[in-house]
């Protein structure tokens, strides 16, 4: 006893330095998985509320050119309402079932109040949380396209999981066809994403379209990623190509937060068949 | 102004400016210095090491929860501040007694900027290759060690060049 006494006394310091050093491991391991980041995060009470306080002063620099986005989506909504009233008007009638009406997704607005986008695992802060509605996994897009998948919030703040960030994983597929993929990050460059398992006859070429794909239960599909800028010629096991984002990553300010309100009625589905 | 308050200035002072000031500066995209290991080279030497250890992880720890790292600041603060004395040791050739004497201001500049390369070079490797967390892409590691190293040691020799009163 005495023996064991005497050597907590010689090595008290290296103790205290293995216990606070494995602490630290502990907080980066939980911190790269997506299920299990609870507690260092900027999505609390006072990291949220600081960050919201600088962002105040700091967002009147930016408000020519958001306006001047904000302007553009409004005329591309404009010009897709425009189309469908007309759709409507060639039609001698329109049902109007208000039994069948059923809405799918709802969009929240939100504003990023810290944005990282140099490191391997990227994380936004919106300024909206728990009281607006907002949980984890629901998917984060603005006017140009995705920018990630919320992974947790408190009640007045969230943190998002940026498509930056070598952890995250979309679906995603060519516009002009349905071949689908998976997007991730290789952690290089910030305005290129990469799509892997693209089937073999996939037609792609330099220039087309990639959107979500909508087979996940987090983005409704056709909302804009990028387009292909790079292909693999070599033959790899996962037919890669290269995505130049539409997104300028290093730039956002507004944000859509999208509840997919089927999505309970989905995952339960899919248990069950399981 | 006495000591201890000196030091709790000097954490509040370096944690804000760390997340506000320095996390957005991004020179060419990637570079930031990471000026808050100043604490662990002014803080007084103690025979007590055990709050020094305790304060430095503090500090990392805040410091991640602003950039959203889990905690490898608090890993790589916390690993500095430990190797600390064997590097005092081996460049001032200091021995127990002396050190509550020891002051970073009276050594001279040779010595000072051994000890500081050393332990900054440490602490930004260890962190930089926490932040990859991959065997991928270590090239990126070792040229963001190396430009972050020289914004921050820059910026630390310019900091105590301008605030050190000429006696």
């Amino acid at each position: 006893m005495q023996q064991l006494i005497y050597f907590f006394q010689k090595f008290k310091y290296f103790l205290f330095f293995l216990l606070l050093e494995f602490i630290a491991l502990l907080f980066t391991f939980n911190n790269l998985n997506f299920h299990k980041s609870k507690f260092v995060n900027s999505a609390n009470a006072i990291t949220g509320g600081l960050y919201s306080q600088t962002k105040n002063i700091s967002e009147y620099w930016s408000l020519k050119p958001k306006n001047k986005l904000l302007a553009q989506e409004n005329a591309r909504l404009k010009n897709l309402l425009e189309k469908t009233v007309s759709i409507n008007l060639i039609k001698d009638s329109t049902i109007i079932d208000s039994i069948r009406y059923q809405q799918k997704f709802t969009f929240t607005t939100a504003k990023i109040i810290n944005n990282n986008y140099s490191k391997t695992f990227n994380f936004l802060t919106l300024n909206k949380g728990k009281n607006s509605g907002i949980k984890r996994e629901m998917a984060v897009i603005n006017s140009k396209g995705i920018i990630g998948i919320t992974d947790n919030s408190s009640s007045r703040y969230s943190r998002v999981q940026s498509i930056l960030n070598r952890n995250s994983k979309i679906n995603a597929r060519l516009k002009n066809s349905n071949y689908f993929g998976t997007l991730s990050w290789n952690g290089k460059d910030y305005n290129i994403v990469q799509l892997s398992d693209l089937p073999r006859q996939a037609p792609l070429k330099i220039g087309d379209t990639i959107e979500t794909g909508g087979k996940s239960t987090i983005f409704p599909e056709g909302i804009f990623i990028g387009t292909i800028s790079k292909i693999d010629e070599g033959n790899s096991a996962d037919n890669k190509v290269d995505v130049a984002l539409f997104n300028d990553m290093s730039n956002l300010e507004y944000v859509y937060v999208i509840k997919n309100y089927h999505k309970e009625e989905i995952k339960s589905l899919e248990e069950q068949n399981e | 102004m006495n000591k201890p308050l000196n030091m709790v200035t000097l954490f509040i002072f370096l944690l804000f400016l760390q997340v506000f000031v320095l996390n957005n500066i991004l020179f060419l995209d990637s570079i930031n210095p990471y000026l808050y290991i100043v604490f662990v080279f002014l803080y007084p030497l103690k025979t007590n090491r055990i709050p020094f250890l305790f304060y430095s992880f503090l500090l990392g720890l805040l410091v991640d929860f602003f950039s959203d790292s889990g905690g490898i600041h608090a890993f790589s603060i916390l690993y500095i501040a430990y190797i600390r004395l064997f590097f005092i040791r081996i460049y001032f050739r200091k021995v127990a007694t002396d050190f509550a004497f020891f002051k970073l201001k009276s050594e001279s500049f040779g010595k000072v900027f051994n000890y500081v390369v050393t332990l900054t070079v440490i602490h930004h490797l260890i962190y930089f290759t926490f932040a990859n967390f991959s065997f991928q892409n270590l090239s990126n590691v070792i040229s963001n060690t190396l430009f972050s190293c020289v914004f921050t040691l820059t910026l630390y020799f310019l900091g105590t060049y301008l605030f050190t009163k000429n006696e």
